[in-house]
C-alpha cells in the first residue's frame, strides 16, 4: 500500500503528509503504533511535512498528536483539512 | 563497531586533534586570527564576549571557555587576551586536563608582538599534535550530544525516532550523551520528567524547567515565530507543544541521570539533561563546552550549523531539504520518511556514519567551514 501521511499512534487527531495532497485526493494514512491504516478524503492542499485532519474537530477542542495534546482548534476543522497555525493554537504560550 | 581516538592524558577521549587559539576576550580576537593565518592548520575560536562580564554570567562565561579548551577533540591550546590575568585564569583552567597550554597578553606589547610570541607556541604545538597517533577507543570511552534545527513534523514521525534509536544503543553500549533545549520541552516535559532516574533527578528537572519557562514568560513577549520559528511553521509544525514531542522522540527512550547548569560536565555515562538555549550556535558551544566530541543533529528544513571544536553529523529525512541543501546532509533518512526502509536500519546508517566520522571522516559541516562558536550570555555586562 503506497502511504501518504503518517500518524502517530490510535486516536490522534491529525496525520503528516509525506508529501503535498492535493483537494479530492483520497490517501491512506499509516498508524506509527501498529494500528490498523486510516483512508481519509483530502479536503484542501496539504504540503509536505503539514497536516490533515483525520476526524471532525469543533471549535475550541484539544488536538491530539502523539496521543498528547498540541493545542486547541481554534475553529471547526472537518476531516481531510488541512489543520496549522490559521486553525490551531498552542495551549501553553498563547498570549 | 572499531572505532580510533586520541586518549589524552586526563582519560577522555578525542575525535579531533585540533590546536586550538582561544581569544579571552573579543578585543584579542584580532590577534588569535593573526596567530592562525601564520601557522595554517590551528584552529581560532573568535567570539564576541569576555569584557565586564560579572556574576553567573562570567561564571558560565569562564566554564565554557574553559571548557573548550579542555574538550578532548582539542591537543593543545594558546589562548590570548587583553589582561594578563583572566587570560592565565582561562589557561590554568584548561592546562588542569594536562595538556600544553600557554597564555599571552596585548597590553604593554601590542598585537604583533603578541601573535610573534604567540605564533611561536602555536608552531611547536602544532608540529606535537601532529605526533599524536589515534587508537582503538570504546563507544564508552565518548561523551555525545544531540539537538534538532529547522525542525519539522518530518523530524517527529522519521528522523527523531531513528535517531532515538540510535541513542539508545549507544547509551547501551556505555556511551555519554547530553540534551538540553529547556524551553523546546513545553508541551512534553511531562515525558521527560517521567523518564528522570531518581526523585532528585526529576525535582531538579521541572525546577530548571520551570525557572526557564517563567524567565520566557515574564517577558510578555509572543513567541510565535520565535518558538516555532518561521521554518519550524513553514515545515508544518503549529504550536510549541507539537514541536516538543517531535524534539523528545529524538532522546531515545533510557532514564535521564542528572540536570546539568550551561556547560557543566557530566560525571558518569548514560542520558544527561542540560539547562540550554535551544539555538543551534549556542547549543553545540555549551556541548563542547560539557566535553561532548561529536554532535547528532537533526533538521528537517535545513539548519546548517556546525562548530569547531566538535564534528556535527547532520541527519535529515526531509526529501525537500534533502533535493535542495544535500551538500549539508551526511546521513539522508528520506527513505524512511517514505516507509521504504525501517527504525532499525535508519539507526543502522546513523550508527555507519558516526563511526566514520569518529575515525576521522570529516562531516558535511566540517568540510563546508561552518564553525559557529557562540556563546551563551546570561544579561548585560557591567
Amino acid at each position: 500500500m503506497v502511504y501518504r501521511a503518517i500518524a502517530h499512534k490510535q486516536g490522534d487527531a491529525v496525520a503528516v503528509a509525506i508529501g503535498d495532497l492535493a483537494p479530492g485526493e483520497t490517501i491512506q494514512v499509516r498508524v506509527l503504533d501498529g494500528a490498523s491504516p486510516l483512508t481519509v478524503a483530502v479536503r484542501n492542499a496539504v504540503p509536505l511535512g503539514h497536516k490533515v485532519a483525520l476526524r471532525d474537530l469543533a471549535a475550541g477542542q484539544d488536538v491530539v498528536e502523539y496521543g498528547e495534546r498540541i493545542g486547541r482548534a481554534t475553529q471547526s476543522i472537518a476531516t481531510g483539512a488541512h489543520v496549522h497555525v490559521h486553525n490551531v493554537k498552542s495551549v501553553r504560550w498563547s498570549l | 563497531m572499531r572505532l580510533t581516538g586520541y586518549r589524552r592524558k586526563n582519560g577522555a577521549v578525542g575525535v579531533r586533534n585540533h590546536v586550538a587559539i582561544i581569544p579571552l576576550d573579543d578585543l584579542s580576537n584580532a590577534a588569535a586570527e593573526g596567530v592562525a593565518r601564520l601557522i595554517p592548520g590551528t584552529l581560532p575560536l573568535p567570539h564576541h564576549y569576555g569584557r565586564l562580564q560579572f556574576g553567573e554570567d562570567l561564571d558560565l562565561f569562564f566554564r565554557t571557555m574553559i571548557g573548550n579548551g579542555a574538550n578532548a577533540n582539542i591537543a593543545a591550546a594558546v589562548v590570548i587576551g587583553i589582561e594578563p590575568r583572566w587570560a592565565q585564569r582561562l589557561a590554568d583552567g584548561i592546562a588542569r586536563t594536562g595538556k600544553p597550554v600557554e597564555a599571552f597578553s596585548i597590553e604593554g606589547a601590542g598585537d604583533l608582538r603578541t601573535v610573534e610570541r604567540a605564533a611561536r607556541a602555536a608552531k611547536v604545538m602544532l608540529q606535537d599534535a601532529s605526533e599524536i597517533e589515534r587508537e582503538p577507543v570504546e563507544v564508552g570511552d565518548l561523551v555525545l550530544s544531540i539537538k534538532c534545527g529547522e525542525s519539522d513534523t518530518t523530524l517527529g514521525v522519521a528522523g527523531n525516532p531513528a535517531l532515538g534509536r540510535a541513542i539508545d544503543r549507544l547509551i547501551d553500549a556505555g556511551a555519554t550523551v547530553i540534551f538540553g533545549e529547556t524551553s523546546e520541552l513545553t508541551g512534553g516535559e511531562h515525558l521527560i520528567a517521567a523518564r528522570c532516574a531518581t526523585a532528585e533527578v526529576r525535582e531538579a528537572f521541572m525546577r530548571t524547567y520551570t525557572a526557564y519557562v517563567e524567565f520566557i514568560e515574564s517577558t510578555g513577549a509572543d513567541l510565535l515565530g520565535s518558538q516555532p520559528t518561521e521554518g519550524n511553521i513553514r515545515g508544518g509544525l503549529s504550536t510549541i507543544e507539537e514541536k516538543a514531542l517531535g524534539n523528545i522522540q529524538k532522546t531515545g527512550t533510557r532514564p535521564v541521570q542528572s540536570v546539568l547548569a550551561p556547560a557543566e560536565s557530566p560525571t558518569g555515562p548514560g542520558l544527561h539533561f542540560m539547562d540550554s538555549s535551544s539555538a543551534a550556535a549556542e547549543f553545540i558551544t555549551l556541548m563542547a563546552a560539557a566535553g561532548s566530541v561529536l554532535h547528532f543533529f537533526t533538521t528537517g528544513q535545513g539548519n546548517v550549523v556546525g562548530n569547531p571544536v566538535v564534528p556535527v553529523i547532520k541527519i535529515s529525512p526531509n526529501p525537500n531539504t534533502v533535493g535542495t541543501m544535500g551538500e549539508h546532509i551526511d546521513v539522508d533518512l528520506t527513505r524512511l520518511l517514505a516507509g521504504e526502509i525501517d527504525l532499525d536500519d535508519a539507526a543502522a546508517r546513523i550508527l555507519a556514519t558516526f563511526e566514520r566520522t569518529v575515525r576521522g571522516r570529516l562531516t558535511a559541516a566540517e568540510v563546508l567551514g561552518h564553525r559557529e562558536f557562540v556563546l551563551t550570555k546570561l544579561y548585560r555586562s557591567a
